[in-house]
């Protein structure tokens, strides 16, 4: 059986992420041959790589304008698997749209991948990136030295940015870093042990990637069952079949739970968990199950199911940090969309409360509006009630989204305060 | 109170890809008026089928299928579709590229292949059915423009895709919201890669066209290409038919889906030739990806799937 890990790669520009994800790729023979050749062609046309070398940095080279102007704009996605896990990486570029992007790749990744030039040690936007990955909770960081073939893969350089790191990372609440010294040019310590640097003892890169423990998070929090849709398939085999059917978004869903729905209030057994295959006794986070209650209650799709004892907050007033993603700025009084979980709900941004300040991750003063990529405290009024967790507690079911009602796009990542 | 935690947390990849599915497509039905699901009757688009049936288990699939129809069919792949079709009760229906060609909408090509005509049939048909949202089969892994699709991506009212106005995507919040004119394609498949998809099939015992197994049929080289011999052009003057034991990696327009040499003539055989394969599927079988380095970036940003 293969794991599955959802990873993020941040990085300033110019420190080497993209050719550390073409090495990773390459690596773990996830390029094949008529990329390969493709790559090689292109290396050739650009004059560019290490003598006859491909320039792995080419691999993730993506659309037409982003070639013609050497430069990344967009999240994209990368596959690659050893034979024990497979991983998704979600490759942001560092520096256009930074915030918009990073905040999208960190809030599915379950590891971030920081890069740091060794020639540069930690940089501001180094404290950026390391930020972003403690306000999304993104529960592993891994701090990757690059470009040690340019420092003579001198240990003093590389333990002086490790302690660098490792202070910064405490102080925004992420224990932990484990810090790797690498070359992804040449793939020292990538997916292969350097002979180059005697002195480090730890894993490779890969090799922490492929030993990380993933999904535990989820797991041990509270229940949480939000429902997508009611499964009444009216045939004659199932004349009076009513399923609800969801994903656990988090915790552990079994038969015989007692459990209420929220926001309506409603409660109920959990008497069977249903799937194509076959009933199960339980469910765990992430799984796609339908859910049979006891007694018919008015829980369709909005309605999260959790345990009594341990519910989420019903709440119409959100406290919330709003990560700005759009090109026009917010400013109070705004009326937008909240789509928190299965459920989409009008509401109107009355305060905004304090800029958050990426360095220490406070709250500065309020500011008069809140622009492209800014992070701030927000309150809105909600037109109908929602049953949220705070981001802090519960990744998955703490985000939500701010939406344009006009022409549908999305102009914020929420985090429930 | 507390439930004994399993002692594996964790997850299987399948499972996990699997969950993720279903989980896009009952959002979709949920939040939409009209979906479809385009189905070519190749492995992609039967793993989707196969999870849009698991989502709403044991109720009927809530959408109809859309095949968009070269007229350039493999027989098998048809025999399949329909046998499927018949099956299971579903409705199909079918946008015939032959009849835009027929009364001047389209005009073929002169390379004959029909694969970058199918946009046109696609939009008018999305548009004449005022379907909102258009389930896809394919994947990220396939192509460079395909790796920064979103799962659920907005088309404009001409069907067209711009990189530039795409929507982040967090979490596994998915907004679709879209104006009158306006639909969403929706790609369940995105993180699965090839290997993936065949895995899943093994586990999943899904339906495939026997194509996808080595098998002897006439063919002819060009490009490096095993070509299928037919009234869709070929084998030109200098092109020699042969038979060959052969299996096809995708299913497409069979004017430019070529065919791989292969013995595999089972399940595991075939899951394992793919695993030691060292060219990717659109390398080896398509002859219109290989037009140009943004050949697929250019065909989606005009509409095609």
């Amino acid at each position: 059986m293969m794991s599955l890990l959802r990873l993020t790669t941040a990085g300033s520009v110019d420190d080497g992420k993209s050719t550390l994800v073409g090495r990773l790729l390459h690596d773990t023979s996830s390029i094949l041959a008529d990329q390969l050749d493709a790559v090689t062609r292109a290396t050739l046309e650009r004059g560019g790589g290490i003598g006859d070398e491909p320039d792995l940095a080419l691999f993730t080279d993506g659309l037409r304008a982003e070639r013609e102007q050497g430069i990344t704009i967009d999240v994209a996605y990368r596959y690659f698997a050893t034979p024990t896990r497979k991983f998704i990486l979600a490759d942001c570029p560092g520096h256009v749209q930074y915030t918009r992007n990073t905040v999208t790749g960190a809030s599915t990744a379950e590891l971030a991948v920081v890069l740091v030039d060794a020639r540069n040690g930690v940089l501001e936007q180094t404290r950026r990136h390391l930020a972003v990955a403690a306000f999304l909770r993104v529960p592993h960081v891994m701090l990757a030295v690059n470009k040690m073939d340019l420092v003579d893969f001198d240990e003093e350089t590389f333990r002086a940015i490790e302690e660098e790191f490792a202070t910064a990372a405490t102080s925004l609440g992420v224990d932990a870093v484990v810090s790797v010294p690498v070359s992804a040019r040449h793939g020292d310590n990538v997916a292969s042990r350097s002979e180059r640097t005697p002195w480090y003892t730890g894993l490779t890169l890969l090799e922490h990637l492929e030993t990380v423990p993933t999904g535990r998070d989820a797991v041990e929090e509270p229940m949480r069952f939000p429902v997508q849709l009611v499964i009444r398939p009216r045939t004659p085999e199932f004349p009076d079949y009513r399923g609800l059917a969801g994903r656990v978004a988090s915790g552990i869903l079994s038969v015989g739970d007692e459990v209420v729905a929220l926001p309506s209030g409603g409660r109920s057994t959990v008497t069977g968990i249903d799937t194509p295959d076959g009933p199960i006794e339980q469910a765990c986070a992430g799984e796609s199950v339908t859910v049979l209650l006891a007694d018919e209650l008015d829980a369709g799709r909005g309605e999260v199911l959790s345990r009594p004892d341990q519910p989420p907050r019903v709440v119409t007033e959100l406290d919330a940090d709003l990560c700005w993603l759009s090109d026009n700025p917010l400013t109070p009084g705004a009326r937008v969309l909240v789509k928190h979980g299965t459920r989409t709900v009008r509401a109107i941004v009355t305060e905004l409360t304090g800029t958050l300040e990426l360095d220490t991750l406070t709250h500065g003063e309020s500011p008069e509006t809140l622009s492209l990529n800014e992070i701030g405290g927000a309150r809105l009024r909600l037109a109908e009630p929602l049953a949220v967790d705070a981001y802090a507690t519960d990744r998955h079911t703490g985000g939500f989204l701010v939406i344009d009602a006009g022409n549908g796009d999305t102009l914020a990542a929420g985090l429930v305060a | 109170m507390t439930p004994v935690a399993p002692a594996i947390v964790d997850t299987d990849h399948l499972a996990a890809l699997e969950s993720e599915a279903v989980h896009v497509i009952r959002e979709v039905v949920a939040e939409f008026d009209r979906p479809v699901l385009l189905f070519s009757g190749g492995k992609d688009s039967a793993v989707m089928l196969h999870l849009a049936l698991r989502a709403f288990y044991p109720a009927p699939l809530p959408f109809g299928l859309l095949h968009v129809d070269t007229g350039h069919n493999f027989g098998e792949v048809i025999a399949y579709r329909d046998q499927l079709v018949a099956d299971l009760g579903l409705r199909l229906e079918v946008a015939q590229v032959q009849h835009w060609i027929d009364d001047g909408r389209l005009h073929e090509r002169p390379d004959g292949t029909r694969n970058p005509l199918q946009t046109v049939p696609l939009l008018d048909t999305i548009e004449r059915h005022k379907f909102d949202a258009v389930f896809g089969g394919a994947r990220r892994d396939e192509d460079r423009a395909r790796a920064k699709e979103r799962i659920v991506s907005l088309r404009d009212a001409f069907g067209g895709w711009d990189p530039r106005r795409q929507r982040p995507e967090l979490w596994s919040l998915y907004n679709g919201r879209h104006t009158a004119g306006e639909h969403v394609r929706v790609f369940p498949l995105s993180n699965w890669t090839e290997l993936d998809v065949w895995h899943y099939i093994a586990r999943r015992g899904v339906p495939i066209p026997d194509i996808y197994y080595a098998h002897e049929r006439e063919v002819f080289l060009r490009d490096g290409m095993w070509l299928t011999a037919g009234e869709w052009g070929g084998p030109r003057r200098g092109e020699e038919i042969v038979p060959r034991m052969v299996r096809f990696r995708t299913v497409g327009d069979a004017s430019c889906t070529g065919a791989v040499e292969s013995t595999a003539t089972t399940l595991e055989e075939v899951v394992a030739e793919v695993t030691a394969s060292n060219i990717t599927e659109r390398g080896a079988t398509r002859a219109d990806d290989r037009l140009s380095e943004a050949a697929m970036e250019d065909r989606k940003r005009e509409g095609y799937f």
